[in-house]
């Protein structure tokens, strides 16, 4: 068993774990292992073997006591945007360099009093601006997964990149991700994990680095969906360090997963077959609305008329938001200051700095977004992206008014795609990655990726379940089911 | 709506990023075509709709009024680039 244990699910390790079985210390040891073998992906930017090791043997104390919660022992990957303490938390960002928080994000704080082990921190993209990974600081995260003998590099998606390949190469048993437009789901789409954004609210934002306060939430990113039951569970609840955490109960998520759907009715979204889509995305999403059929769920044809306006309201808001989080990267209080020359004043500082500190994507959001909201711009675009914001919301109240327990839609329009085929794109091109996941974000749901099939090359496809509000369980119950129809086991052959 | 060169210009400067004189027309350009995939946003209907502000009709939440933290000036400053004395320091704001 010790040579695999790092391909080992949260739910296979937690209950080796209880019965004695293995320890967290082999567990941790065998992922380091990957890790140290693996650095072709550039999945893990920092690793921390030290506080691995310390949170092991820790762990390996509690569980022999007996009364050990499920994440203790559980080797994690941290997304860079959580903010560790005494461990660089950068946000694949130049302008973060040096910064190691005096603090502890609530969600890794969670996990760590659960007794879960962090390994180090993962690539993203910069500021979790991107869908391809290929923004960061640290370079690119290469997938581990290839177009059948075809050796060209693929995106694993992004911003959550690193944490997607570091899951599907199982150099971790689970990671953190999260999801501003489909930052989580997305990345596991292309690289055949499971990827799950919680409801607005479910997890506490305080400690991870903002990017658009209204719309990001973190999430697991596991290799099944009972591990993202398992994870969520530890990551969620009311923080009184973020002011919209919602002070609703955090169930059993795991104890949900029944298997039976039966009587539930699942909405397909008209407005979701998009001209130019794949036959293979279509075909996919055939089989998943015939799985859950099978599976007793009644399947309707909805429309959530207002989808089209999702991606242009979101990259207006979502800039918009940024542009003023992002204000306070001024060179003062932490990461990176400019040199400045002789005659330079504040202004200069601020201006070099920013400059300098902020990659080519990050600053062309910010300037959207400062123009967005600048004086005469901001009723036109800011406050009219808001006002259909407030409409794609009211699509999604009115089909969960009429019955609707869940919406079935592909996860992306695409598989992944070779790192630097969209370099020569508009940057409209590569927002257009986001077509199915941003309108989630903005409505505030629960939105799941599930692997569901393969292209013709080989690589992975998901099919996303979106949930309603607050009912992840319910949700991920539907997601086990899916999972479990499609039969999805492929892993990428070892290249690395 | 066209971003010419000097609205560019005034943007990088309201956003605090130094855009070099030969970067502007690149980034005008940029920032139009992101702007015209925006104004789809005007064929919508909004007559009416309330701008959208959380997901969950919430009051936002109040906390005690108390100090429950503080004593930390050497954290606070622990990460700065240019720390003298228990401040930030910057260049020289005042004349």
């Amino acid at each position: 068993m010790s040579d695999a244990l790092n391909k080992l699910t949260i739910a296979g390790a937690r209950d080796a774990l209880r019965k004695g079985e293995v320890s967290a210390v082999d567990l941790t040891m065998a992922c380091m292992t990957a890790m140290d073998a693996a650095g072709d992906l550039n999945a893990f930017v920092h690793p921390t073997p030290e506080i691995a090791l310390d949170q092991a043997r820790a762990a390996d104390a509690r569980i022999q006591k007996g009364d050990a919660p499920a994440m203790c022992g559980i080797p994690l990957g941290i997304k860079d945007l959580f903010c560790t303490k005494g461990v660089p938390s950068q946000a694949a960002s130049r302008i973060l360099k040096g910064f190691k928080p005096e603090y502890e994000s609530t969600v890794t704080s969670k996990l760590f009093d659960a007794g879960a082990v962090m390994l180090g921190k993962l690539n993203m993209d910069e500021f979790a601006m991107g869908s391809s990974n290929e923004s960061s600081c640290y370079g690119n995260v290469v997938s581990p997964w290839r177009r059948g003998d075809d050796a060209t590099p693929l995106t694993p998606g992004g911003s959550s990149g690193g944490s997607a390949a570091a899951v599907a190469a199982d150099l971790c048993l689970a990671a953190t991700g999260t999801d501003t437009g489909g930052s989580i789901r997305q990345p596991a789409a292309f690289t055949g994990i499971v990827g799950l954004k919680p409801t607005y609210g479910r997890c506490s934002r305080w400690g991870i680095v903002a990017f658009a306060s209204s719309l990001d939430q973190a999430g697991p990113m596991t290799k099944s969906v009972r591990d993202a039951a398992i994870m969520l569970g530890t990551m969620a609840g009311e923080d009184a360090k973020d002011s919209t955490s919602a002070p609703i109960e955090v169930p059993d998520f795991e104890a949900m997963l029944t298997g039976d759907i039966r009587g539930k009715t699942i909405g397909i979204p008209r407005e979701y077959r998009m001209d130019g889509m794949p036959d293979e995305i279509e075909a996919l999403w055939a089989e998943g609305r015939k799985m859950l059929a099978d599976a007793g769920a009644k399947i309707v044809d909805i429309s959530l008329p207002h989808t089209k306006y999702a991606l242009p309201a979101y990259y207006v808001i979502a800039p918009a938001e940024a542009s003023s989080n992002l204000a306070r990267y001024d060179g003062v209080r932490y990461g990176h200051r400019a040199t400045l020359g002789t005659g330079d004043g504040i202004t200069e500082m601020y201006e070099k700095t920013r400059a300098e500190g902020f990659g080519a994507e990050v600053q062309r959001r910010v300037m959207i977004g400062t123009y967005v909201l600048s004086a005469g711009f901001y009723d036109a675009y800011y406050n009219r992206a808001r006002k259909v914001r407030a409409l794609i919301k009211r699509d999604f109240e009115q089909v969960f008014a009429q019955g609707i327990d869940a919406i079935l839609t592909p996860a992306t329009p695409s598989a992944a795609f070779g790192l630097g085929e969209m370099a020569n794109a508009d940057p409209v091109q590569m927002y257009l990655n986001d077509v199915f996941t941003v309108t989630v974000n903005l409505a505030g749901l629960p939105g799941i990726s599930v692997p569901a099939g393969s292209d013709r090359q080989g690589l992975p496809l998901g099919l996303q379940l979106i949930g309603r509000p607050w009912e992840e369980g319910d949700l991920l119950n539907t997601a086990q089911v899916l999972e479990r129809a499609a039969g999805f086991a492929a892993k990428p052959a070892k290249w690395w | 709506m066209s971003i010419d060169i000097d609205t560019a210009r005034r943007v990088a400067h309201l956003a605090r990023i130094k855009v070099e004189e030969a970067d502007l027309p690149a980034l005008a350009g940029e920032l139009s075509g992101i702007l015209t995939f925006m104004e789809q946003l005007n064929e919508v209907d909004i007559d009416g709709v309330e701008p959208m502000t959380g997901v969950t009709p919430m009051r936002l939440k109040r906390r005690a009024d108390v100090v429950a933290d503080g004593d930390m000036q050497d954290k606070i400053l622990s990460n700065a680039p240019d720390a003298r004395e228990g401040f930030f320091a910057v260049p020289k704001v005042v004349e």
